[in-house]
């Protein structure tokens, strides 16, 4: 395999030839073993795309996508409170325009190129899917916002530097904001779990678990570091026995033998049995990753920290662990987008998330075989939510990047 | 220090460290213990009510139902036990081999992002984004029915180079016709691996330690080589598969279209995660490495694998564990396209028997042993890389 | 050695926990299994005063029902979000007959392996979900479910393409067959293979799309599974007429209704509900004219109506409650056609689930 070391090319002479042909020479056909790669690659990469063009223009019925456009973001969720979905997601698009400007006033370019043709690329597909005109607007409209909000974010944030730190307050207020929408109650008519579904509970169960798993995560983590024999043992067996199951037997423990556990008659509600069930699961995931973090925080920190007269307990919460948990954010969102994956199994289960609506809709008389269009859309909605978690978090991560 | 001779007999016992330690490890004993007991004492009342019992003794009975694909000998009547036994040797069969193909994936995806082919490196960057962000699921269904059913038309048995027969019933390729000469040839085959081995250590050892040419060393080596080649091609009796005259295949190793899938896919998506734990440890390894090799006058591919990789090692080993615990727990997914593993099997028992507590019970204990096993395995070649160290 | 010492003593404190917790949990496990009362699941006493499990559903206000959810026919979500399907329907009559509106019920998917453990821990109400009728499910000693009446009579069979050449279930000697798994169709078919001294090579499938496309391609010779199932997905191919349903019939598979053992009066108002639908097909009882026939002089119709007698009160129910039941979907025969017969786009004939007066096994005991 032909390999250059990487980034040493910075450090190469600049190259001598400019110009299309050179580039190729230089890219593709810079020896025989690169050459024959390039043909090859090409080749196959030019048959399969025909290949797939030819399918989805000619035999692909795609009137199915259209047709149940709201099932697959929200399932059943009662029409007329549709508007409270909209409010959410408007919520969502102006606190990350926000954070996204504010984390960036330092930056000398807001919009740089990439993110424009990200943007570009966005409101076009929100101006071309098949979907009823007020809501494509609405969709450009939140795009806007976006942009808007980070436009304002950053020149509030070149005034108030110190305003980065309400960030994280603002997403937590919203987080219980987004739940009374969502759920219903004070004020609002009530909408039972059982009709959530689709993208937004797909949503819903991974942000969830995510966060309930920190408590029990981050204490698994501290218990596995303990001095104390029994706690330690206790951790470790609890992480390694979760993480050496599958997340499916997980599952089906939480749905089905967990109401066995409970006194007679007492019923747990669904979807919190397989929040539980993901939040265990996680929790084990973000111990490990939690310990990894803590590992890598200078046994110093807590030394001095017990110099300045703080006792262990204080010294691990108020020195180590935020040191930990920034090391950590990288893995934790990687642990997230994996999260937001593995609720398809959940769905296997009969809950109406993202995969398990789009069996039932295909279980319509009218949509019977539709499969392949169906799952390559909800492939592609879940490529697009997690490939865009993963470049967020890189972003976050390079200005959140304090090291020396 | 006297001072603390004299404070420890006025430190109440509530405040002495030793005995705080002890009680709070009681009482978090105490309280699991309390928990535990009420959860199984409801679940037993609560079988019982509803009439059922909690034991294993429906592993005896006749499963009554059949396995599609299995290595070891299984009938339809054969009891349940035997059904996971069968079906446990189909998911370490996927899972064995998995390993393999995901690590030879891993590597070499990891190392075609430093490739020098402008193609390459962004068409193995879109393997990565796209197979690590969407669900294993789907990506099962995409191999299965996309790729796998793709190669042939329904009815017609397709040829791939290398020999390679395809149908809708399942992939045949060229194998050892199994006979005594075969197994020979296979053993002298790994005993000449081995010796030739030693001999490449010792051929460096020498040409370090004493200077010398080691051109002996190197004659050696290659007449072992044609050797191992001569036995490979012709010792190991290749049968290739072919179509006969009724319309069937014949000849060759035969797997299922659901077992390529399973293999395919598990091996990609872990592939890809592989991939760039491989990345971050070639980053990892300090850039004067690079310079240093160059400096001595190797190429970047001689550089790659005598002076970055192995250092990078010691980095990968550890993340790979947990890769490959993923996979072992992914192959799970089976039933999704139709493979027989253990989890399959434990759901139709569930069903037929109806003892979810049991059956659950047993198929998490099934999946912890394995995931120890890998453990402990990728924990013992951690030491020996570390070791190495200096 | 401080470190053993608190581990010593932590275990056995700890032991002597567990000791002591022991013997309550085994003097329940010793008590005899028939003892168990029926109110056993109810988790409040009720409080319309009826104890057990009906008595719960009236003071929670609404009925669980668990349902396939993907189904063609029998249960899916339509394109506005509603649950469709007869067995849905049936369970709209059984919320209709409780509470007087068809919509106080919530639906639960459950797959074919979550169905049971989901019926006896209580999670659901009742099953609706094309679950076949056995004696070991039925058994307090095996499933322990109670079956009530049969909606729908199905029977396994095996479709194949005319291509294949085959014709009947011999005729499947060393050809791939793909199953759903999870269900009685993989038992059934090892079963009849067995007997008919053929191999069958089985490819299991959890999820029936999948099982079906793969058929679809060709990965197996045929594909079994209910017959109703069959003729609803063979309208999906592309050459329906290409693929035929072979005659043999497999198993017998009378679908219908489920819930637990040892709770008689919630049973049988389950039971009752679902005879109903079948005894107003039988009047000629309709959605449309179920108010005119509340005025109808017949003492059968006046009884069955509410009108006259107290059958109502004596389930535990109100007097009108089939008048509710019927105009939430109408009587079976409507119910029939709605979903999975002429008016749908299945059309799948009625066969033996016409009425008994037409020759069907559609029959219900009186209600007097």
């Amino acid at each position: 395999m032909t390999t250059a070391p990487p980034s040493l090319s910075s450090t190469r002479p600049p190259a001598a030839q400019v110009g299309a042909i050179a580039w190729l020479r230089k890219n593709l056909f810079s020896n025989w073993f690169s050459a024959l790669l390039t043909v090859v690659l090409g080749l196959l990469l030019v048959r399969t795309s025909l290949g797939f063009l030819t399918w989805a223009t000619t035999t692909a019925q795609w009137a199915v996508i259209p047709a149940n456009l709201p099932l697959f973001f929200v399932g059943r969720y009662p029409v007329a409170q549709y508007w409270r979905i909209w409010a959410i997601v408007g919520i969502l698009a102006t606190l990350s325009g926000l954070s996204w400007g504010i984390l960036s006033r330092n930056l000398a370019k807001l919009f740089d190129r990439n993110i424009l043709i990200g943007f570009g690329v966005a409101a076009a597909i929100a101006v071309l899917i098949p979907a009823p005109i007020p809501y494509r607007i609405l969709l450009l409209a939140l795009l806007g916002l976006v942009l808007a909000s980070a436009w304002i974010g950053r020149l509030v944030g070149q005034r108030m530097p110190q305003l980065g730190q309400w960030l994280s307050l603002g997403w937590g207020l919203s987080l219980l904001v987004v739940w009374w929408l969502i759920a219903g109650g004070i004020g609002l008519p009530g909408v039972r779990t059982n009709d959530w579904g689709g993208l937004m509970l797909t949503m819903f169960m991974s942000v969830t678990s995510i966060l309930l798993c920190f408590p029990l995560g981050i204490l698994l983590a501290l218990g596995r570091q303990s001095k104390l024999p029994v706690l330690r043992w206790i951790a470790i067996a609890f992480i390694e026995v979760i993480r050496g199951v599958p997340l499916i037997t997980l599952l089906f423990v939480g749905a089905y033998m967990v109401p066995l556990f409970l006194p007679g008659g007492i019923r747990l509600n669904q979807l919190l049995l397989a929040i539980i069930s993901l939040t265990l699961f996680s929790a084990a995931y973000l111990a490990e990753n939690v310990r990894g973090g803590l590992q890598s925080v200078p046994r110093g920190q807590a030394e001095a920290a017990n110099a300045l007269g703080l006792n262990s307990v204080l010294a691990t919460i108020l020195i180590v662990l935020p040191q930990a948990l920034k090391v950590s954010i990288p893995t934790i969102v990687g642990q997230f987008i994996s999260l937001v994956q593995d609720t398809t199994l959940v769905g296997l289960l009969g809950a109406f998330e993202m995969l398990g609506i789009s069996r039932s809709i295909l279980a319509n008389p009218s949509f019977i075989g539709r499969y392949a269009e169906v799952y390559l859309f909800i492939g592609a909605i879940y490529w697009v939510l997690c490939y865009a978690m993963s470049l967020g978090s890189r972003r976050l991560e390079k200005q959140l990047n304090t090291t020396h | 220090m006297t001072l603390s001779n004299d404070g420890s007999e006025k430190i109440p016992f509530w405040r002495d460290d030793r005995y705080v330690r002890i009680a709070v490890q009681a009482i978090v004993v105490l309280i699991l213990m309390a928990i535990f007991s009420f959860f199984s004492g409801n679940m037993f009342r609560n079988l019982e009510q509803q009439g059922r019992q909690f034991n294993f003794s429906f592993l005896q009975q006749g499963a009554g139902f059949n396995i599609g694909e299995t290595v070891i000998p299984y009938e339809t009547n054969s009891p349940y036990y035997w059904a996971f036994v069968v079906s446990l040797v189909n998911t370490l069969r996927l899972i064995l081999v998995g390993f393999i193909a995901t690590t030879i994936i891993g590597v070499v995806a990891g190392i075609a992002s430093f490739s020098d082919n402008w193609l390459l490196r962004k068409l193995n960057l879109a393997y990565v984004e796209i197979v690590r962000n969407t669900p294993l699921l789907l990506q099962l269904y995409v191999w299965y029915f996309a790729v796998f059913f793709g190669f042939s038309d329904k009815g017609t048995v397709a040829e791939l180079p290398g020999s390679i027969l395809v149908s809708k019933k399942g992939i045949v390729i060229p194998w050892s016709n199994g006979s005594p000469i075969a197994w020979i040839s296979a053993a002298a085959l790994l005993i000449g691996a081995i010796a030739a081995f030693f001999i490449w250590r010792r051929r460096i050892k020498i040409m370090e330690e004493q200077g010398a040419s080691g051109q002996r060393e190197f004659v050696a080596l290659l007449s072992l080589g044609i050797v191992g080649l001569l036995l490979f091609l012709f010792g190991l009796g290749w049968q290739f598969p072919r179509i006969a005259a009724s319309g069937n295949v014949e000849g060759g190793l035969r797997m299922s279209l659901e077992y390529g899938s399973m293999l395919a896919g598990l091996a990609f998506y872990t592939g890809a995660f592989i991939a760039e734990i491989v990345r971050a440890g070639i980053q990892s390894v300090s850039k004067g490495q690079w310079e240093a090799a160059k400096a001595l006058g190797l190429q970047p591919a001689s550089s790659m694998r005598l002076v970055v990789f192995p250092q990078a090692m010691r980095v990968i080993i550890p993340s790979l564990s947990s890769q490959y615990m993923n996979l072992a727990k992914n192959s799970s997914l089976a039933l999704a396209i139709g493979y027989p593993d253990i989890f399959a099997t434990s759901q139709t028992s569930l069903n037929q028997t109806g003892r979810a507590v049991e059956v659950i019970l047993l198929i998490m204990a099934i999946y912890l042993t394995i995931s120890l096993i890998i453990s402990v395995i990728m924990n013992l070649l951690n030491k020996t890389v570390q070791f190495t160290e200096r | 050695m401080r470190k053993w010492n608190s581990t010593l003593l932590a275990v056995s404190l700890s032991v002597a926990a567990l000791t002591a917790c022991a013997a309550p949990t085994t003097t329940t496990t010793a008590s005899p299994a028939g003892s168990a009362s029926p109110a056993a699941g109810s988790a409040s006493p009720a409080v319309t005063g009826s104890p057990g499990r009906l008595g719960t559903i009236l003071s929670r206000g609404s009925l669980i029902c668990g349902v396939e959810g993907t189904i063609p026919g029998f249960s899916f979500v339509d394109s506005s979000g509603k649950y469709t399907g007869l067995d849905v329907d049936v369970c709209r009559a059984i919320a209709a007959a409780l509470f007087g509106d068809p919509e106080k019920v919530e639906f639960r998917n459950l797959d074919s392996t979550a169905r049971f453990p989901a019926v006896a821990s209580g999670e659901v109400d009742l099953l609706s979900r094309n679950t076949t009728w056995t004696a070991s499910r039925d058994a307090a000693g095996g499933n322990g479910l109670e079956f009530a009446p049969t909606t729908f009579f199905d029977g396994q069979g095996v479709m194949t393409s005319k291509a294949s050449g085959i014709t009947d279930f011999r005729g499947l000697d060393g050809k791939a067959v793909c199953v759903e798994t999870g269900t009685t169709t993989e038992l059934n078919l090892a079963t009849r293979a067995t007997e008919a001294g053929i191999k069958i090579n089985e490819v299991k499938f959890q999820d029936s799309n999948a099982g079906f496309a793969a058929y679809q391609e060709g990965r197996c010779e045929a594909i079994t599974s209910d017959r109703s199932q069959l003729a609803a997905k063979r309208t999906a191919l592309p050459n329906p007429d290409d693929n035929i349903l072979l005659e043999d019939v497999l198993s017998k598979e009378p679908l219908g209704p489920v819930t637990v053992n040892n709770d008689s009066q919630w049973f049988d108002v389950v039971r009752w509900v679902t005879y109903g639908l079948i005894q107003a097909e039988e009047f000629g009882i309709t959605q449309a004219n179920v108010e005119q026939k509340i005025q109808d002089k017949s003492p059968d119709i006046k009884r069955f109506l509410g009108t006259d007698g107290d059958l109502g009160k004596q389930l535990g129910l109100a007097p009108d409650f089939m008048v509710n039941a019927i105009k939430a979907g109408g009587n079976y025969g409507e119910i029939y056609e709605r979903n999975i017969g002429a008016g749908s786009q299945l059309k799948i004939d009625r066969g033996l689930n016409k009425l008994w007066t037409d020759g069907g096994l559609m029959y219900s005991p009186p209600f007097r």
